[in-house]
């Protein structure tokens, strides 16, 4: 059989590249029309697939006992253990996927109320106000003793409180409803314009073939309640404007077709920069590639997110990314398989490259933006010279203990790590 | 006379509150708002204990008591920090500057009473 290319499968049988990556590593079970489906694409019969589901089976039991210290004895019966309990087997090895999904969320909220400025004052205005409430209440209820004046300030101090947690309170539910796509009427407006462009699927073929212009896309865009958001989306969306009469998306799909994807060649084939052209590719639909723009003062953009790639919502990044290798040599890029700290250690194949923006100005220094875009490792095998190198999400969020770049302790190494 | 403490918050109400609380057990209280302008007013005043909110305008809790820790006068001057942040972290970093005791809000009044006499009983 032709070995068929994870994107090209996925395509194929009408899924996303990621949502197969998840079935391939098990995290999603599949049965009836969809296992039929794959099993046809891939010229197989499904119980190969079956049988396939059991290996991963056996490799997450393994994986959960290599987490829990197990000795090499006993994690090699998993097999037994799997074929002698099977219900206890599924249960386990469900449990293990689910205390990872956890462990992703908790590495995402900890990163969010750690280094979100927002949710920090929200959470501190709410506390604040609901301890002086807890306080002066006390003070009422168990002083028999104080002086009419006293009890007519407190009495309108917890009044006035009361209030003012009423709406602390509403703000950051609002504010936390931005984490499950609702609207956010007090979410920051870089966080309005992520779910904005998520909402979009980080494409605009609408405007890209003229049937709309950016201000009314943006003025029908619930996401962008501020003013802010609207002026950062008005950025976002110019540049797409600007990227695509260059590089349109027919023409790009079609050169994906014919030279595959090598980001190079692509931008010499266009004529335009490196960066631009991960901007484009990050938009092709079901490409499914992840992209992130720094400037150099190392402060996201942009950002597009890709499974199993952290890229933290708040704070800095991980320094040892290809992203700030580039910052300080505009013009060349780099290729480098990078591994993340996960539980699968997935490893992704990025592109770098910085270039100047803005205007030219004499005895000053240009400005410089970096890109990189994040794709998922392709089959087949490793291109000669690109060893992997290990990064991480942030250094708050990251597990590996020993590391040059390490800016911060992690909440990870103590309390998680060996979990 | 009681001991003087140096409640340094921003919260109005909250300076209330515990401005009473520590009033009623005989304490002298002053209360002073502003992170950026806090370390003069310790200076100034010299007083047995500060009571320090974590999140100030001007300056956090964090940096005001280090500043006092690097002053030989102020090295063992009872400090209890009060917070809405709880995290490992912040204790942390609370402890590391030199705090004497760290209480997260909301707090219950007896907390901070018996908190402000015991430290100042074990500064004696």
């Amino acid at each position: 059989m032709e070995r068929l290319k994870q994107s090209d499968l996925a395509r194929q049988i009408g899924i996303s590249a990621s949502y197969l990556n998840l079935i391939e590593h098990n995290r999603r079970r599949i049965g009836g029309k969809l296992l039929l489906d794959i099993a046809a694409a891939l010229g197989v019969e499904p119980t190969v697939l079956s049988e396939g589901a059991e290996a991963a089976l056996i490799a997450s039991l393994q994986e959960a006992a290599q987490r829990a210290s197990m000795s090499e004895t006993e994690s090699g019966r998993a097999e037994e253990f799997a074929g002698r309990f099977p219900g206890w087997a599924d249960a386990l090895a469900a449990a293990h996927r689910k205390i990872a999904d956890l462990e992703r969320t908790v590495e995402t909220l900890s990163d969010r109320l750690a280094h979100d400025p927002e949710l920090a004052a929200s959470v501190h205005e709410v506390l604040s106000t609901a301890a002086s409430i807890r306080s002066t209440a006390s003070i009422l209820a168990e002083d028999k003793t104080i002086t009419e004046e006293w009890r007519n300030r407190f009495h309108a101090n917890i009044d006035a409180d009361s209030r003012r947690l009423a709406d602390s309170s509403k703000a950051l539910v609002g504010f936390l409803d931005a984490e499950t796509g609702e609207a956010a009427p007090s979410g920051s407006p870089q966080e309005e314009v992520a779910q904005f462009l998520a909402a979009h699927d980080y494409g605009f073929s609408s405007l890209e073939d003229g049937a709309e212009d950016v201000d009314r896309i943006v003025s029908n865009a619930s996401e962008l309640v501020s003013a802010q958001s609207r002026h950062l989306a008005r950025t976002v969306l110019d540049r797409v404007v600007r990227d695509s009469a260059q590089v349109s998306m027919t023409d790009l799909k079609a050169a994906l077709t014919e030279d595959g994807l090598d980001v190079i060649a692509l931008s010499n084939r266009f004529g335009v920069s490196v960066p631009h052209m991960m901007r484009r590719l990050a938009a092709v639909p079901g490409l499914d590639a992840g992209l992130v723009v720094s400037d150099r003062a190392g402060s996201l953009l942009f950002r597009k997110d890709i499974e199993g790639f952290t890229i933290p919502r708040h704070g800095a990044a991980c320094p040892l990314w290809p992203l700030f290798q580039v910052l300080a040599q505009p013009g060349q890029a780099i290729h480098a398989r990078v591994q993340m700290p996960s539980r699968d250690g997935a490893v992704f194949d990025c592109y770098a490259a910085a270039q100047p923006v803005g205007p030219l100005i004499v005895n000053t220094p240009r400005l410089v933006e970096a890109a990189m875009l994040i794709l998922p490792v392709p089959d087949g095998p490793e291109p000669n010279g690109l060893t992997i190198q290990e990064v991480g999400p942030a250094c708050r969020i990251c597990p590996r203990g020993r590391c040059a770049g390490r800016r911060e302790p992690s909440i990870l190494s103590d309390g998680f790590g060996g979990f | 006379m009681g001991k003087h403490v140096l409640l340094v918050e921003d919260e109005t109400n909250i300076i209330e509150a515990i401005q009473f609380l520590l009033s009623r057990e005989g304490w002298q209280v002053d209360t002073h708002s502003d992170g950026a302008t806090a370390v003069e007013k310790v200076r100034n005043m010299r007083p047995d204990l500060v009571v320090l909110d974590y999140m100030l305008p001007g300056k956090n809790g964090i940096d005001i008591l280090t500043e006092l820790r690097a002053d030989p006068d102020f090295e063992r001057l009872p400090v209890l920090m009060l917070t809405a942040r709880g995290q490992s972290r912040d204790r942390d970093l609370a402890e590391r500057a030199g705090v004497s005791r760290f209480m997260t809000k909301p707090f219950s009044n007896t907390e901070v009473v018996t908190a402000v006499r015991d430290l100042v009983q074990l500064a004696q």
